[in-house]
């Protein structure tokens, strides 16, 4: 039901202000050729585990995230500004 | 007449009596009572039928695991099926209705089933299907539906509200019996925010029941005090008729508050339900322990009860469960309730004892049975008597109630809701919660804390360190000396009990008896997820609440291993059931979703809109007229009116995004698949946004304000999704650019102004020049206004083929702004026109929509194949786009399509063959993805997808609707219909 994803900008918010786009990937350069670009676009792992994502605090600050989240116990080691990493990281 | 009120004890106000009904027979209870307390202080015991045999049943229990006493409560919309009576309190008023039972509880007919038991066992289901298919659906089905289901829901609307809401605190207490309230007074005294929340209709939990005094007082009296204080504490939250129902990530609860589920008529201004979501930095569980059942044969036989339960009536309640009381028990339990009984004048007929050795402390006047059994209860809608089985010597004795105790099963249903397993202890003769949860710990009985003292001082220690880790200073409550405490201890399990003649029962709800558990062994179904699925064991409203345990001491005798090899199936919210109403909360009816309404809402509104839900936008679909009797006529009319005069359209829910910064041109540059980088200042452009995986994503126009500022524009659908991509793009890919973006969609109301009298309308309001030669086609720019009262935003861009405008003006400007347009237009036959008439001038046009734009077609397929910058070091899409798959020339590509003769139709979605083709599937062609009448033409028209569609204009063709059968020769043709020159454009 409800769940809490730290937001380095927000403080802990509830998950149904965010939106998850999927792993945290590279974008490959435009000539790194058709795999990596299959890769990118389509597969994925399924680790069970410690797992990358985006999530966009689409109903708050609207900053795209990196969340760590354990994918066997759903609990989020870590969250980071995709962009702004100078920023101090928030545990929660 | 056995169950009955006593002259004086409980806790309930005898000065106010309470009227209610059960089956339409008036009773009477006091303020204070349960509904089942009230029905047996009314003698009655016969409160419903079985699931499937439809045998008598009677209260079991006084609490929530309730698997018998399911009433169906109130009328109207207010029907409430399948409530427990053991949880609902009693009002003035109150209609209970039993269930399961056709056509009265006292004659029932379902009863018969008893007498097909043997078919009706273990498996039942899935055996008979393999019966005739033919003797399934004519027969065994009806047959199972009508006698099965518990309650039936209403079809009425229901009148009351109710709501969610958040809570957050240092520490949720779950359980105010001894332990809960030690944990509260401890961490309520040190200031930390406690949330202290109980199921039941008052706090106090087991106490209410106790005989026993705490320091001076009655356990009654001490809750009074303790919650007294508590209520005093402003950092304590107390939620009584709040049941914890779940443990979700991230430490958060969902509790389901009962805020007037015990009045007849709700004050309207609260809600009846309310759902909590709390968030706990930590958890205290002292949910207790539940009493488990004994399995012998007639143990569901109205007039045997659980013996805490039967305590609970006798103490809380002042109700006695009958003359002649006999009880079973495996541990110390049943010999507190025998005391309790003596102390009211009631000595129990005699104690069966499964010990060999017994209670030697017990000192009271009832007869002992020791290492012996009840094999049989006896009776058919109230109990007569008890076989007792003691060494292979049977006797029987005459008894109206009959309580039972099988041991008690710690209540860890919460602490397994994260995935945990619960784990056997042969010692406890218990499932206990699993180690090494995060953020909760357990006090009290449901961690195998037994008595009043022992669990009060848990309670306070536990909580004590749980605040203390929080950083608050606290010590422990203390407490005075408990006095007629009971300590029950773990005894050993009895699963199997000797000399069982009639039909023992472990899951009541259900109607699984014993032998269905060692049927679903033999047959290959002992595994514990298994057997619950063959015999049902386990599922329904209580979820197994009463019955898991003795099933898996079953299977595991059964398969001759330990409780702890057979394991449990998985515990999962809810701890009880959760109305829809709470979970849905205020989102239904209007409220289901949010309405957004346009600025120029008003103005659409009195020009007289019809309007179309699409997503959460109002659109106008189309504005009628006087004599105008038919949506066709309305839009006909308004296209006719674009083409001849002028149209005024509402376009406000197109997405709008501001777009700044000193990279801005080069991140558009990267967003779309064509050119941004050198747009003028003052142009708009059409742009293709795509994809990764080089499908198309949306399609807008972007204008160049000034050299570092854009104004885009997106399809009304994807507004949401493009300003997220945008800032993905900006964010997680190139954070390296200045750029920055923010979403003005709700800032402007914009509205365009199509037709070949748009000019001479809008140059009456636009202070500059905006003839062809200063603002020719693709100008975009800020404009005054009204003589400079008024500052917008003017594209010259077309989606109707005409000389157009776009102009966008502060939103809460739009309406004055359009007034002024139809004032300026009048003489100019301008007319509004709405999203119906917009579809079909540019279909008539030939431009495409999410119709077309589907997810499957890249630019190349819609003609768009220049689109795709082949100069361009990177944009989204660049690399996938160029794929083999997508670049063949069998692709499905934009054509148009009409009809040979136009006076025949087709619809969207119709497939296009071959002009001699067989229908199949093998021959199609492709699909009409959008289609409307074209005043123009005056026939139907359609855009399509068809294979290599480019090259074959002019092909005849059958466009054919296989779901309505209907064939209609057709000619493919080209995409524009209107002025495929462009000339309008340019004037």
């Amino acid at each position: 039901m409800a769940s809490l994803v730290p937001c380095p900008h927000c403080g802990a918010r509830p998950k149904e202000e965010f939106t998850i786009k999927g792993a945290a990937l590279a974008r490959p350069t435009p000539d790194a050729g058709t795999e990596a670009w299959m890769d990118y676009v389509y597969l994925r792992d399924n680790p069970r585990g410690l797992y990358e994502e985006y999530w966009h605090h689409t109903s708050g600050c609207r900053r795209w995230l990196v969340v760590t989240r354990d994918t066997a116990t759903h609990d989020i080691e870590h969250s980071r500004d995709v962009a702004l990493s100078q920023l101090t990281d928030i545990r929660p | 007449m056995t169950s009955y009120r006593l002259q004086t004890g409980g806790l309930i106000d005898r000065q106010t009596p309470v009227s209610f009904t059960f089956d339409g027979k008036r009773m009477l209870g006091f303020e204070g009572d349960s509904l089942a307390s009230a029905l047996l202080a009314n003698g009655r015991q016969l409160i419903g039928r079985s699931f499937k045999y439809h045998r008598p049943r009677g209260i079991l229990t006084a609490g929530s695991a309730e698997p018998n006493a399911l009433m169906t409560i109130g009328r109207g919309g207010r029907t409430e099926a399948n409530t427990r009576a053991t949880m609902q309190e009693l009002y003035q008023g109150l209609e209970a209705k039993s269930q399961s039972r056709w056509p009265s509880l006292e004659f029932d007919i379902g009863a018969l089933n008893t007498l097909l038991s043997p078919f009706l066992g273990a498996g039942f289901y899935y055996k008979t299907f393999m019966w005739p298919a033919p003797l399934w659906e004519k027969l065994y089905e009806p047959f199972i539906r009508k006698a099965a289901g518990l309650g039936k829901a209403t079809y009425e609307a229901d009148p009351d509200t109710y709501e969610k809401c958040w809570a957050h605190c240092d520490l949720l207490i779950i359980g105010s019996g001894p332990t809960g309230i030690a944990a509260a007074l401890t961490s309520g005294r040190s200031g930390a925010r406690v949330i202290l929340v109980d199921e039941h209709s008052a706090s106090g939990g087991s106490l209410l029941s106790e005989t026993a005094s705490i320091g001076d007082v009655s356990a009654s009296v001490f809750v009074q005090q303790a919650m007294d204080e508590l209520h005093s504490l402003s950092n304590v939250q107390i939620l009584t008729r709040t049941t914890a129902f779940g443990w979700y990530d991230g430490n958060v609860f969902g509790a389901v508050e009962r805020v007037q589920k015990q009045v007849a008529l709700p004050n309207v201004a609260l809600p009846v339900e309310r759902l909590w979501r709390i968030v706990a930095k930590k958890a205290l569980l002292a949910s207790g322990a539940e009493e488990r059942p004994l399995v012998f044969g007639g143990n569901d036989i109205p007039g045997v009860m659980m013996a805490t339960a039967m305590r609970t009536y006798l103490n809380r309640y002042g109700v006695a469960p009958g003359k002649d009381v006999a009880i079973f028990t495996t541990n110390n339990s049943g010999y507190a309730l025998a005391n309790d009984l003596e102390a009211r004048g009631i000595v129990p007929v005699a104690i069966i004892d499964s010990r060999p050795d017994g209670n030697s402390a017990y000192a009271g006047k009832a007869r002992v049975i020791n290492g012996a059994f009840v094999s049989d209860a006896h009776g058919g809608k109230a109990l007569s008597s008890v076989s007792i089985f003691k060494s292979g010597i049977a006797e029987t004795i005459k008894v109206d109630a009959l309580a039972m105790s099988g041991g008690f099963s710690p209540v860890i249903h919460l602490a397994c809701h994260r995935g945990g397993k619960p784990i056997w202890s042969d010692e406890q003769s218990a499932f206990l919660a699993p180690n090494g949860l995060k953020g909760m710990e357990l006090a009290g009985a449901v961690a195998t804390t037994v008595g009043i003292a022992a669990c009060l001082e848990d309670g306070a220690n536990r909580a004590a360190a749980l605040i203390e880790g929080l950083g608050f200073k606290t010590s422990p409550a203390s407490f005075g000396t408990v006095e007629r405490d009971i300590v029950s201890p773990a005894a050993k399990p009895v699963w199997n009990i000797p000399g069982i003649k009639g039909k023992a029962f472990v899951d009541y709800q259900n109607d699984v008896h014993r032998e269905d558990l060692g049927i679903a062994v033999q047959e290959g179904y002992g595994h514990v997820e298994l057997a619950k699925r063959y015999t049902t064991n386990g599922m329904a409203t209580d979820q197994g609440k009463l019955s898991n345990v003795n099933a898996i001491g079953l299977l595991a005798q059964a398969r001759g291993v330990s409780p702890a090899e057979v394991g449990t199936t998985t515990f999962r919210p809810f701890y009880t059931p959760v109305s829809f109403g709470a979970l849905t909360g205020a989102y239904h009816g209007e409220h289901f979703q949010p309405v957004r309404k346009s600025p120029l809402h008003g103005w659409a509104k009195k020009n007289g809109a019809i309007f179309v839900e699409t997503g959460l936008w109002y659109r106008s679909s189309w504005f009628t007229r006087d004599g105008e009797t038919t949506w066709r006529e309305s839009v006909d009319r308004e296209v006719r009116n674009v083409r001849v005069n002028a149209g005024l359209c509402d376009v406000s829910m197109l997405g709008k995004i501001e777009i700044c910064g000193k990279d801005a041109a080069e991140f558009l540059n990267r967003v779309y698949s064509n050119a941004f980088l050198k747009l003028p200042v003052g142009k708009a452009r059409y742009g293709l946004m795509l994809r990764e995986d080089g499908m198309i994503y949306d399609d807008g126009t972007t204008s160049r304000l000034s050299e570092q500022r854009f104004f885009m524009t997106t399809t009304t659908a994807y507004a949401a999704g493009v300003m997220n991509h945008l800032e993905f793009c900006a964010q997680a890919l190139w954070p390296d650019l200045d750029v920055h973006i923010a979403s003005s969609t709700d800032q402007w109301a914009q509205m365009a102004v199509a037709g070949p009298k748009a000019r001479l309308i809008l140059q009456t309001v636009v202070d500059e020049d905006i003839s062809n030669e200063a603002f020719p086609f693709l100008g975009a720019k800020e404009v005054s206004l009204f003589g400079g009262q008024l500052h917008g935003r003017l594209l010259r861009i077309s989606f109707s083929g005409e000389l157009a405008f776009e102009l966008a003006v502060p939103a809460s400007y739009g309406e004055s702004v359009a007034d002024a347009l139809m004032e300026a237009g009048r003489n100019h036959g301008i007319q509004p026109y709405g999203v119906e008439a917009l579809s079909v001038l540019r279909i008539e046009k030939g431009h495409v929509t999410h119709n077309e734009i589907n997810g499957t077609v890249v630019p190349a397929d819609l003609g768009f194949g220049k689109m795709v910058s082949s100069t361009k070091g990177d944009f989204i899409g660049k690399a996938m786009v160029a794929r083999e798959g997508l670049t063949s020339s069998e692709r499905p590509q934009l054509v148009g399509v009409i009809p040979l003769d136009p006076n025949t139709s087709f619809r969207s979605g119709s497939h296009i063959l071959e002009k001699n083709a067989a229908a199949r599937l093998e021959n199609d062609q492709g699909y009409v993805t959008s289609s409307a009448f074209s005043p123009h033409l005056r026939s139907t028209i359609g855009l399509a997808l068809v294979k290599r569609g480019s090259e074959r204009h002019d092909e005849e063709v059958m466009i054919w609707n296989g779901i309505r059968n209907e064939f209609t020769p057709g000619r493919l043709c080209n995409p524009v219909f209107v002025d495929p020159e462009n000339e309008k454009l340019h004037v």
